[in-house]
């Protein structure tokens, strides 16, 4: 018979390593950088081309040689896509509570914006630049295409959602149909209104570089098709690093506008937020 | 008295054809001004209808509905409600909460900019008389379910509405809740007299917060019974106790076995 031994001394409970705050925050930078060493092995270990799948030494590399143009297509890119998002606010914001707030107008319009919607975007780009030509304006309103209907499909749920219960209580004490959008509706539709910004703004990127792509002659997408067609993969590279370095912190900042926002939707409980 | 309320041979049938559910049938009672009144039935008998009748938030199929001498033919506009779930807002403080109605209704809404001190304090004293104070700035969710309910009902009061509907105010809420807001109540009516009508279907409730209970049919909604409630004010709690409440009780409970066996 083996004799089990209950040790008296009680053993610390000490909080996993993995609950530690500190790790938690650096967690994701510590991916990112295991990516990029995974990535650099790889192409050492397979002696991958450069112009097939360059390494990300090379790509900084480019990066930091041509960072003058670069900065200059990413602000231009930034520039077009803040513009085109906050048209996309301003009209996804009205639509949504004239939608959410009028079963008439959501009979009406919202088939209509659905198949609208369901366009691919990519094919409008070159009609918007027999219209606008080329040059900033056809990104801008792809951005803004792209972006504008997941804020008002959002807007719209959140404000026709509202308990029946919570208007009759309102409606007894006479409010009006503006009062009810504005003390109920609109609050009420908040959490719903960030949680589509962020998506929003990273296809409103999407939608900027695509423009970019397609006919422009400045923009983080025009110079990535220069250096593609000059096979300068690195560079190519490193303008997709620009763009998607500049789509997390847009990410950021809406959350944490949504944080400050509509905390109480979350319940204080910290809620599922991205901090890099 | 003068009568606040007077339903006369009203019916409502929802849907707009004329072929959904029958909810009310030539259904006629009336509520003095000032009056207590509590409506029971059978689960399903259009109690809830019949508050949306008499605060014209729907409208009659048939018949008249008269409120403080007006015929109603749009929603009112100085009810306070309270439903069986709180419905507060969980991005207001439970004092923004109950300082809702005075947004809203007239003559507060323009008046409150102006002496926002003097109505937030009747708020918060509001709120202390049913045991929040302390609570003011907290958010609905940080309450439990009792005391958001009590800041429902602080709602529904707090721009002194003349007419005051109750639909299960306290339904969902655990015994000892219900008979501590049922004196709360009691004491906020002895005070400011409202007229109030309020659905229920604990018939001890009925009987001791009511002058008057009036107990419906099963679908579609009539008034079969109609019972005075002499009990002296303030009443206590023992009262439903003794013989008078408990047989009181007891025929109420009879009237809607029948009400449910006749359906």
């Amino acid at each position: 018979m083996t004799e089990i031994m209950i040790t008296p001394t009680r053993r610390p409970r000490r909080r996993p390593f993995t609950r530690n705050k500190v790790f938690r925050r650096v967690l994701p930078w510590l991916v990112v950088v295991a990516i990029f060493l995974l990535w650099q092995l790889a192409v050492i270990a397979f002696k991958i081309e450069e112009f097939v799948l360059p390494g990300p030494a090379s790509i900084f590399k480019a990066g930091f040689q041509w960072y003058g143009p670069l900065l200059d297509n990413a602000w231009q890119t930034f520039v077009t896509t803040a513009i085109g998002f906050l048209f996309a606010i301003l009209f996804g914001l009205a639509g949504g509570v004239l939608i959410g707030s009028s079963s008439l107008m959501y009979d009406g319009l919202y088939p209509a914006l659905v198949g609208f919607n369901t366009i691919p975007k990519v094919a409008v780009v070159p009609i918007l630049i027999i219209w606008f030509g080329i040059g900033a304006v056809p990104a801008i309103i792809t951005a803004f295409l792209l972006s504008f209907f997941p804020i008002l499909v959002n807007v719209a749920t959140g404000i026709a959602t509202v308990e029946p219960e919570m208007q009759d209580v309102l409606r007894a004490l006479g409010a009006s149909r503006w009062q009810m959008i504005t003390k109920v509706g609109l609050p009420r539709a908040m959490p719903y209104f960030f949680a589509s910004l962020k998506v929003a703004i990273t296809v409103a990127f999407v939608g900027s570089i695509i423009a970019e792509t397609v006919g422009s002659n400045k923009g983080i997408g025009n110079f990535m098709l220069v250096a593609s067609s000059r096979f300068e993969v690195p560079l190519a590279f490193a303008g997709l690093l620009v763009t998607s370095v500049m789509g997390i912190i847009m990410y950021a900042v809406a959350s944490v506008i949504e944080r400050k926002m509509t905390g109480w939707a979350t319940r204080g409980s910290g809620g599922a937020t991205f901090s890099p | 008295m003068k009568k606040f309320v007077d339903l006369d041979h009203v019916s409502l049938r929802y849907g707009e054809d004329g072929d959904g559910t029958l909810a009310l049938q030539d259904m006629s009672m009336h509520v003095d001004s000032g009056e207590f009144v509590a409506v029971v039935g059978p689960s399903g008998c259009g109690k809830s209808t019949l508050m949306k009748v008499v605060t014209g938030l729907w409208p009659a199929s048939e018949g008249a509905v008269i409120v403080n001498a007006r015929e109603v033919d749009r929603p009112l506009s100085f009810t306070g409600m309270a439903f069986q779930n709180p419905t507060l807002l969980p991005w207001r403080t439970t004092l923004d909460n109950v300082m809702l109605p005075l947004e809203i209704v007239k003559p507060h809404s323009q008046k409150l900019k102006r002496e926002r001190a003097m109505y937030e304090t009747k708020a918060r004293d509001l709120l202390a008389l049913v045991g929040l104070k302390g609570f003011e700035e907290k958010f609905p969710w940080q309450l439990s379910g009792g005391m958001q309910q009590r800041a429902s009902i602080c709602r529904a009061l707090i721009h002194e509405p003349s007419l005051l509907m109750l639909d299960e105010p306290f339904g969902a809420l655990d015994m000892f809740t219900r008979e501590e807001l049922w004196l709360a109540l009691q004491e906020i009516w002895l005070a400011r007299r409202p007229t109030v009508i309020f659905v229920t279907h604990d018939l001890r409730e009925a009987v001791f917060l009511a002058d008057r209970v009036l107990v419906m049919s099963a679908r579609p909604g009539r008034i079969i019974a109609n019972k005075t409630v002499d009990l002296p004010r303030p009443r206590t709690l023992s009262m439903t106790y003794e013989p008078y409440a408990v047989g009181m009780v007891q025929e109420l409970r009879d009237h809607i076995n029948d009400a449910r066996e006749a359906a």
